[in-house]
């Protein structure tokens, strides 16, 4: 085995997967009040009408397409009736559509973000970090598709990345399948783990509390006090710290006296 | 019946002199940070005016509130669970920053630092938001005293349902303030429109809170609430709302609004109402008959039965005691003067007003009649339309009965008690003419005139039997980063920090310049305990021993 290819295609990837377990799990137990979409939408609207729900809508496609194609093998699809071609002229047009959708959707996000001021200004570090992966991942993964799938003779990635994918999943990673994939299905593939491995520290950890609760729950929603203050016997939780006045050491002599 | 007891609020309009103190002192406690700079949990709006937010009320345009379907069954106005979590990328009804106003600051910096020239310097005002220079076009407060209102008013959405003659004439014919804080409604659509559940009705008092750990930042409350009363920090992304100042009233204390309202018109206490009955009451069929509704929905504190099934609730013997003293209870249910504020939105309020007399009165004056004679009084409520339909338009869902009925009660007092300050004999004509007796005119007198500070809040304690004492404001608001300043390692990083604005950059320099200083001055500070453990000489050479 080629050690590059085991450093990029099994050491990598687990790391990432690692990270991103536990990142979620020690942000979600520390940093509640971190947890946010952060919306900016109060800033700017005109823009984010159209821009947002294009993203998240195209974003959310694209999320289904991969689901499709890496975590169903094939012989199932092909069980139930989809074959090869179906398969093909689907993914092909519904991931063009989804593509067009979020890549048009993220552009305007980001146009809206370089040049509305208050939105610039909102902006952390994280964030542009977070685009910028984004940003090359969908455009890796789109130039891979329109090279290959809609110009090309189309490119089986279900014989070869849906089965590493699935490998990596379930503790049995085979290398060797990553190793002849096209050099932008592999870019596409690398951006992204990297994208997972930073995912638990940028903002996108909103998308692990999508409010499906919402369904099912009364709409009034009543809390008893005694259950919920965070002070007191229990550990303070963060923000909920006591302030405390900061006292010269001559005060405090002066107390002890 | 299901008994639940909710602290509430009343503000005897008459009184309010818009001064705007309940309002800097409600920002200097709860919202002096970044982030929540254009925010006012209490807000003092002139009316007739826009409001704050801009024509919040207009609910054609906002969709907040609550309404009634064909089934007669409530729906949120902007829309059913489905249609929240379809547009949750982008809230079709959230107003955005320029609805309340553009937050800014001054550039003070150039009074001192300017070089000599022959013109003075000037500080320019500078966006809170970007930093850049702006003009200011609006603001919290921007039509006070009818400033402007030439040009603004007409866009009042209470005016806007009103005859074309009331719009022209109004300017010369009243005028008020009207104090606005949360409402802590018993039916909250802003509880009902949170995706995430954060937010929530306190099971002890009523008090609808936001929990900071749970938000997400959806913004679905701050468009569903119809008040505008719920807000987005868009610098945590969290909403933040009126707490009733929690800490204060477990304490027995009233909110910071009351506390320092210079008018003293503001009244805290208890009303037990019936928690079971709230959803029918909400889904009245007539707009109208809300008021009623929500009376209706209140239980009678002294009733047998009440007691005990509070009691049963587990309502403790010195909350039933507050209950029967509560203030509130006495001006909606046994004086029937306090109204709540757009009951049609059906969302329950819990902040009632007594509409004013005042804008009455003043007419009478200006006509040289006796503004404190109750025919004169009574005659003018009965002619003077516009005043009393626009209050109507605010307090009753445009039902003049109610408010006519509680301004000759107050016109009632006024003139009753001026015949008692002037020794005259009691006429007991006037108490009658609006179905009262003169002893109930004269504890109503003493509640709304002299107003008592143990009279006006009936606050009884949180029990803490079962929980940790109670602390005072025990979490710290004066840094950014929320309600909730703590910070935890995660986000000291240069990571999680925005790229910031020259404003915002200045002040963390000042805040670095202030921790250097208090270095320092722990540094200076620090000889007398060093070395602690031995003997100090003092300048006069005498021996002092350690610890004393």
């Amino acid at each position: 085995m080629n050690p590059i290819d085991f450093l990029l295609w099994v050491a990598f990837p687990y790391a990432a997967m690692a990270v991103f377990v536990v990142g979620h799990i020690f942000r979600y137990r520390h940093d509640q009040f971190g947890w946010t979409s952060r919306s900016s939408q109060v800033y700017e609207n005109r823009l984010l009408r159209w821009g947002s729900p294009m993203f998240h809508y195209g974003i959310l496609m694209v999320l289904g397409g991969h689901v499709v194609g890496l975590l169903v093998p094939k012989e199932w699809l092909e069980f139930v009736g989809v074959s090869n071609e179906i398969y093909h002229v689907g993914a092909t047009w519904l991931g063009s559509i989804a593509a067009v959708l979020t890549l048009a959707g993220l552009a305007i996000l980001i146009y809206r973000r370089r040049l509305n001021t208050r939105v610039l200004l909102a902006t952390t570090v994280m964030d542009k970090v977070m685009y910028a992966l984004l940003g090359a991942t969908l455009l890796f993964g789109t130039t891979a598709t329109v090279l290959f799938q809609v110009l090309g003779a189309g490119y089986d990635y279900r014989g070869t990345i849906s089965p590493w994918v699935r490998g990596l999943l379930s503790a049995q990673p085979d290398p060797a399948l990553m190793a002849n994939v096209p050099f932008f299905f592999q870019l596409h593939v690398l951006s992204a783990t990297l994208l997972f491995l930073l995912w638990p520290f940028t903002r996108l950890v909103h998308v692990f509390s999508a409010p499906i609760g919402y369904f099912v729950r009364p709409y009034i929603v009543y809390r008893s006090r005694d259950t919920h203050r965070g002070s007191g016997a229990r550990k303070a939780r963060r923000g909920w710290e006591k302030s405390v006045l900061p006292t010269s050491a001559r005060d405090k002599d002066a107390a002890r006296r | 019946m299901r008994v639940m007891a909710q602290m509430s609020m009343i503000m005897n309009l008459d009184k309010c002199i818009g001064c705007h103190t309940c309002s800097v002192t409600c920002k200097q406690v709860w919202t002096n940070r970044t982030g929540v700079e254009y925010v006012w949990f209490n807000n003092v709006e002139t009316r007739p005016g826009l409001g704050y937010p801009k024509r919040y009320e207009d609910q054609e345009k906002w969709n907040g509130g609550w309404v009634r379907n064909k089934r007669g069954r409530l729906k949120l106005r902007s829309g059913g669970r489905l249609k929240r979590l379809a547009t949750i990328f982008n809230n079709p009804d959230l107003p955005v920053i320029d609805d309340y106003y553009e937050p800014w600051t001054y550039d003070y910096d150039m009074l001192t630092k300017a070089p000599l020239s022959t013109e003075s310097p000037v500080a320019r005002p500078k966006s809170l938001l970007t930093g850049k220079n702006m003009d200011i076009k609006w603001s919290g407060n921007w039509d006070d005293n009818l400033g402007g209102s030439q040009e603004t008013a007409a866009d009042d959405p209470i005016l806007a349902t009103m005859s074309e003659h009331v719009k022209m004439e109004f300017e010369n014919t009243f005028m008020f303030y009207l104090p606005r804080i949360c409402e802590h409604c018993l039916n909250p659509a802003c509880v009902a429109a949170c995706p995430s559940g954060a937010m929530y009705k306190r099971e002890e008092d009523g008090i609808v809170l936001v929990d900071e750990d749970a938000c997400r930042g959806w913004r679905m409350c701050v468009s569903a609430c119809p008040y505008k009363k719920v807000y987005f920090n868009h610098k945590t992304g969290k909403a933040e709302k009126c707490t009733l100042c929690y800490p204060l009233i477990e304490q027995g204390k009233p909110t910071i609004c009351s506390e320092t309202c210079v008018g003293r018109l503001r009244y805290l206490g208890l009303m037990l109402y019936d928690a079971d009955a709230v959803l029918a009451a909400a889904a009245i069929e007539n707009d109208q008959d809300l008021l009623e509704a929500q009376r209706g929905v209140f239980l009678d504190p002294f009733d047998p039965e009440v007691i005990a099934a509070a009691k049963a609730e587990g309502i403790e013997d010195d909350w039933i005691l507050a209950a029967q003293n509560s203030p509130i209870y006495k001006l909606i249910s046994e004086y029937k003067v306090a109204l709540p504020l757009h009951p049609e939105y059906r969302t329950m309020p819990m902040v009632w007003y007594i509409p004013p007399l005042s804008p009455v009165v003043d007419v009478i004056s200006t006509t040289n009649n006796d503004g404190e004679d109750a025919r004169t009084l009574f005659a003018a409520i009965d002619k003077l339309r516009i005043p009393v339909e626009y209050l109507a338009g605010l307090f009753s869902a445009g039902d003049v009965v109610p408010v006519e009925s509680s301004l000759r009660k107050l016109a009632a007092m006024r003139s009753y008690m001026r015949d008692i300050n002037l020794g005259k004999d009691r006429d007991e004509s006037i108490p009658a003419a609006v179905g009262m007796t003169g002893t109930e005119i004269e504890a109503m007198y003493r509640l709304l005139a002299i107003a008592k500070y143990e009279d006006r809040y009936v606050i009884p304690k949180a029990h803490v039997e079962t929980a940790r004492e109670l602390e005072e404001l025990a979490c710290s608001l004066d840094t950014d980063g929320g309600t909730r300043h703590g910070r935890s390692d995660l986000d000291r990083g240069t990571l999680w920090q925005d790229s910031g604005n020259a404003v915002q950059r200045h002040r963390r320099q000042l805040q670095r310049d202030d921790r250097q200083r208090r270095r320092e001055d722990q540094t200076d500070n620090a000889w007398p305990d060093q070395p602690p453990e031995l003997e100090r000489r003092w300048p006069t050479g005498r021996l002092v021993p350690a610890g004393s």
